[in-house]
């Protein structure tokens, strides 16, 4: 059979009937027992003119506090499955974004996983985007401002220094815990999109 | 023997698509992608662990009927009664097992259940259009449902989209993620489609139409139409020692 991959095709503006439904979507991507400094993430899509995109989805994969992937499929050299000790952990996240472009998950900051070269990669999540208008998923990543370690992140090392920002989620300044990540589809701003 | 490609960290590369065989970011006919396509060139990342490793998510919450979207209800919905099948592999011609499949669709007047579909064609009471399966160890999965309409759309004068399933796959990636649209063979309104011309490639295009298959129709009871799913996998070339 032909194993050439199958086209994408946008998500449209209907996919909430089954992918964001209350019970499939996932707003908490660590269980209450899940080990690690808990973070609010609010995340803001706003497009070419400015304006909120109010019917996108945002899923989120990412390590746990100890930078573990908790993997699908088979074990990949290097992958680390989850240790049994840190129920509720689930690593993935899946929401809609409400009428002001946002959605909110509640994770823990995730520990370093190895990159390329053997260096330790900073904290961060990855970031999947599907909307009407897109007719195939978005990457970016979200780092933690001011976190040491993106100092020596081999993948922000790709990006121009004067564009890395616009991968960082900043602290929210009045609720503890509260990160903000705004992500701008274009303009001045416009967040680092990656070629995977 | 084999040699795959790792980077320096031991991480299993995966396949990057021919740009022609996937549509691009900005396709002005389809005019939604106009102010939500980025502007300035995309990184390249070289794969880490972060982008091959990928959840495994709603194993557990599928319910012993949720791939047969005619049995949701107290009666049966009405059209064309239908069974959707195929594989889902990798690039490698590899099953993909146990993987999540959501479908979504209009029903069968070409409407879907959906506050923001007001087009003038009728609710089906007994019809939501969500489906939800697991593929099995040969990565093969199967819905039941009924043939969607087609209906219209305000990208641009008479706009129609093709009667089709929106489907969702997982993968053992968060990188070979799918999601995309599967059409009816035949259909008259694939050359004004705008999403569906959106890939460049005549026969990648052709990779998003079922067939029609007498093997899985019916007698009495229902057609059959095969859809086979291929994600990325990881690269793999043939290495003479």
């Amino acid at each position: 059979m032909d194993t050439v991959p199958t086209p994408s095709q946008t998500v449209g503006p209907f996919f909430h009937v089954n992918l964001t439904t209350v019970e499939n979507c996932v707003r908490c991507i660590a269980g209450p027992q899940a080990k690690g400094e808990r973070v609010w993430l609010s995340c803001r899509l706003l497009d070419g003119a400015g304006e909120a995109v109010p019917d996108a989805m945002i899923e989120i994969w990412q390590a746990d506090a100890e930078g573990r992937y908790y993997a699908a499929g088979a074990v990949h050299d290097g992958a680390v499955l989850k240790s049994e000790d840190d129920p509720g952990w689930r690593g993935f996240g899946r929401l809609a974004t409400d009428q002001d472009g946002s959605c909110e998950f509640e994770t823990i900051r995730p520990g370093r996983v190895p990159g390329p070269g053997g260096v330790l990669q900073a904290p961060h999540l990855e970031v999947a985007l599907f909307a009407r208008g897109m007719l195939k998923q978005l990457f970016t990543r979200i780092y933690f401002a001011a976190d040491p370690a993106n100092r020596e992140d081999p993948v922000l090392q790709l990006v121009p220094e004067d564009r890395r920002e616009t991968l960082m989620a900043f602290p929210d300044g009045v609720l503890a815990g509260k990160w903000l990540f705004d992500i701008h589809l274009q303009g001045e701003e416009e967040t680092v999109f990656f070629e995977v | 023997m084999d040699r795959t490609t790792k980077n320096s960290a031991g991480v299993l590369q995966y396949m990057r698509p021919d740009p022609g065989s996937q549509p691009p970011i900005l396709y002005e006919p389809y005019r939604a992608t106009v102010l939500r396509s980025p502007r300035k060139p995309l990184i390249f990342l070289p794969h880490t662990l972060s982008e091959v490793t990928g959840p495994v998510y709603g194993q557990d919450a599928v319910g012993e009927s949720d791939h047969d979207l005619t049995r949701q209800h107290s009666a049966e919905p009405l059209g064309e009664r239908i069974i959707v099948s195929g594989r889902v592999l990798d690039s490698n011609g590899r099953p993909v097992r146990n993987t999540l499949i959501e479908i979504w669709q209009a029903n069968a007047a070409g409407r879907y259940a959906h506050v923001n579909d007001q087009h003038p064609a009728p609710l089906d009471p007994n019809f939501t259009g969500a489906g939800r399966t697991l593929t099995d160890e040969h990565g093969a999965y199967r819905f039941i449902t009924i043939k969607p309409g087609p209906y219209p759309w305000l990208n641009h004068y008479n706009a129609w989209r093709p009667a089709h399933i929106h489907f969702s796959v997982f993968g053992a990636a968060f990188i070979s993620r799918l999601v995309t649209q599967m059409y009816f063979p035949g259909d008259p309104l694939f050359a004004f489609d705008p999403i569906f011309q959106s890939v460049p490639d005549e026969k990648a295009r052709q990779r998003m139409i079922s067939r029609f298959d007498l093997e899985t129709t019916q007698p009495q009871w229902a057609t059959g139409y095969k859809f086979d799913i291929v994600l990325r996998g990881p690269e793999a070339t043939p290495f003479e020692t």
